[in-house]
């Protein structure tokens, strides 16, 4: 039996549970959020990325209720919520300092929302002691912030804005705080809580791994403005900028003149006395424009000898070798003075391998391998 | 630890002394048992005994009391209030004016806040007692509790209001049930400060002051005017002893919360690897 694909947003019936049309927000001057349109689905794991400033921060406080915006329609599950108090929301947010009340104990904590409703006591204990289960605290329920350790913490964090069973829950760099190890380990813990509870997650971050990881889709951001929204593969391997291709991972550009050559195949110009490189492209360029060849150096062959049936191979010398443990990134040198990064996983140990600093070598790609960019 | 130098020990003696010679001389003579003041004649507790007997200190201690505790809670409720709006309240219209305003008090001569209190309650007519010492302690040792708590609030992080709203509180619930209970002890240090600044004002009291209505102060004041005596000694040597322990209990409290607070963040690192 196949799996269904979680994809509402291909859907034309699906309703967006949240969706943003034409938002502005302005702090004085400073436009922090420029005429933003953008649907989130239901059970999305949806990942705001970007740099520090780009206005993530101010969207996800916007849906909060902490800013309200200046122009443009915010709606939740059909309803417009621009000008809601953030206590009358069905949405609850997780702190990237965790803002756990100090003076009160962990299950307290995590109580401290639902004592706000009109549920009676027995339902709340049931509740927090549900959350406590799923975040693996049970055994720290009675101790105060200041006594849990920092992963504890942030489980805590994440239990009591879990607890009031939001439509929306929304998560400030919520691993942000936690050594790398713990991180990684956290975000597979976030996924199977997002999955298990079918809460919508909305999570920002500036860690494109952690994005990439733990989203259905991902919107990349800068200056206000979203500049793709895809899924994590749609976002690596088929970028629609050059900024997106630059923010996400590690990318070869190399700018030319581009040619058609017909059925979505280009030929770009892009030294002069050197062989055009062959690319393909959904996306039509005319003849004489400007484009952008972006290819990943793990899809780029490093060889001594020319590879025989490459579309693209070009000679140069290896300028540096950055050697990560797992991976090997060869900088190689070409005659006109460009730099094309290869990446090759090191499948053998190193006194097996054969090339290295000064050797001259040949870097190769197939004509699918990158993607054709206009800017 | 470096050796202190004669120079150091010195110095340290020299202003020890300078601050804390006469109280203590006025300490260990509340304990003679001579009627002359100047004349040590051994020990004895006589003169507390007496001072218990004496009904005029007994009321003006209880009239302090009363004016203490009153203007010291009104004091920290508006002091409060004000230290929240100085550093919540952004950059509304008029706000430097506002914390300069608050601040005044603290450098304003002591004779020119009681008279300008005294032509205000002879202004509007309100008979001098109790009641206009306390709006007048309440007037100076506000300022006072609006800087301890401000400078608690600037620290605090104010996700932790934002959060209680987006767990459902009304504003007033999350300033009641998450930023109280966190700046309480700051509180506490100024309402201590309030109570202790109340507790020894003189002149202020003395200008706003009614006939039914002696504080402690003026009492000792004007029975010293008629001669030292041991009774007044031993009266002083018990407000010196409420006043300490009102302060150091203060500087405790705050000092033994950043404390705690930091062994026992060691333990949960510590417990963590």
């Amino acid at each position: 039996m196949s799996q269904k694909i979680f994809a509402p947003w291909d859907d034309p019936n699906e309703k967006p549970l949240i969706r943003f049309e034409n938002v502005t927000k302005k702090f004085g001057d400073f436009t922090a959020i420029d005429d933003l349109t953008l649907n989130i689905y239901e059970k999305e794991f949806f990942a705001l990325l970007g740099p520090s400033g780009c206005g993530k921060t101010t969207m996800m406080r916007m849906l909060a209720g902490f800013e309200n915006p200046t122009s443009g329609k915010m709606e939740l599950s059909g309803k417009n919520i621009a000008g809601i108090p953030p206590n009358k929301r069905a949405v609850n947010m997780m702190f990237q300092s965790y803002a756990l009340f100090p003076h009160l104990s962990v299950w307290e904590n995590i109580a401290f929302g639902l004592k706000r409703g009109d549920m009676d006591k027995r339902a709340i204990a049931a509740r927090v002691e549900e959350m406590l289960k799923l975040t693996r605290l049970s055994k720290f329920a009675g101790r105060k912030p200041h006594q849990i350790s920092g992963g504890q913490r942030q489980r805590v964090a994440l239990a009591r804005s879990l607890a009031k069973a939001p439509k929306l829950l929304l998560l400030d760099e919520p691993l942000g705080a936690l050594d790398k190890k713990l991180r990684q380990d956290t975000q597979f813990e976030l996924m199977d809580i997002q999955e298990g509870t079918g809460t919508t997650f909305v999570i920002v971050t500036h860690d494109q791994e952690e994005a990439m990881t733990v989203a259905s889709r991902v919107a990349v951001m800068d200056e206000g403005r979203i500049i793709q929204v895809a899924t994590p593969d749609g976002i690596y391997e088929a970028p629609n900028s050059v900024y997106v291709a630059d923010f996400i991972g590690d990318v070869n550009i190399i700018e030319g003149i581009a040619k058609p050559a017909g059925e979505g195949t280009y030929r770009l110009n892009w030294a002069e006395n050197e062989m055009p490189f062959v690319a393909t492209s959904d996306v039509p360029f005319s003849d004489g424009q400007t484009a952008h060849l972006a290819i990943r150096p793990e899809k780029i062959l490093i060889t001594p000898d020319k590879p025989e049936d490459a579309n693209n191979a070009v000679r140069g010398s290896v300028l540096d070798i950055a050697y990560l443990g797992n991976l090997s990134t060869y900088y190689v040198q070409l005659a006109g003075g460009q730099i094309i990064k290869a990446q090759t996983a090191n499948t053998r140990r190193l006194s097996r391998r054969s090339i290295t600093w000064e050797d001259k070598v040949w870097v190769s790609w197939s004509a699918t391998a990158g993607v054709l960019l206009a800017q | 630890m470096k050796r202190a130098s004669w120079f150091n020990v010195t110095s340290l003696t020299l202003g020890f002394a300078f601050l804390y010679l006469p109280m203590v001389l006025l300490v260990i003579y509340s304990f003679n048992s001579s009627k002359l003041v100047t004349v040590w004649a051994g020990f004895s507790t006589q003169w507390y005994g007496e001072l218990m007997q004496n009904e005029a200190f007994l009321d003006a201690a209880l009239v302090t009391l009363k004016v203490a505790i009153a203007s010291s809670t009104l004091a920290t409720i508006l002091g409060t209030m004000a230290a929240y709006v100085l550093v919540r309240g952004g950059r509304f219209t008029g706000r430097t004016l506002f914390s300069g305003m608050i601040y005044a008090p603290l450098v304003m001569p002591e004779v020119i806040t009681g008279l300008s209190l005294l032509l205000l309650f002879i202004g509007i007519g309100l008979d001098r007692g109790v009641l206009t010492i306390v709006l007048a302690h309440t007037t100076f040792s506000m300022c006072y509790v609006s800087v301890v708590v401000s400078s608690r609030l600037v620290s605090f992080d104010r996700s932790l209001e934002e959060a209680a709203l987006d767990l459902g509180c009304s504003a007033f619930d999350a300033f009641r049930l998450v930023t109280l209970p966190i700046i309480a002890p700051a509180v506490i240090s100024g309402w201590l400060l309030a109570f202790t600044l109340s507790l020894d004002d003189l002149v202020i009291a003395s200008f706003t002051t009614g006939p039914s209505s002696t504080t402690l102060p003026i009492k000792i004041w004007s029975a010293v005017r008629l001669g030292v005596s041991p009774e007044i000694n031993a009266l002083s040597t018990l407000m010196i002893g409420i006043v300490t322990v009102g302060v150091i209990s203060a500087s405790l409290i705050s000092k033994r919360n950043a404390v705690k607070a930091q062994q026992d963040m060691q333990a949960a690192e510590r417990g963590a690897t």
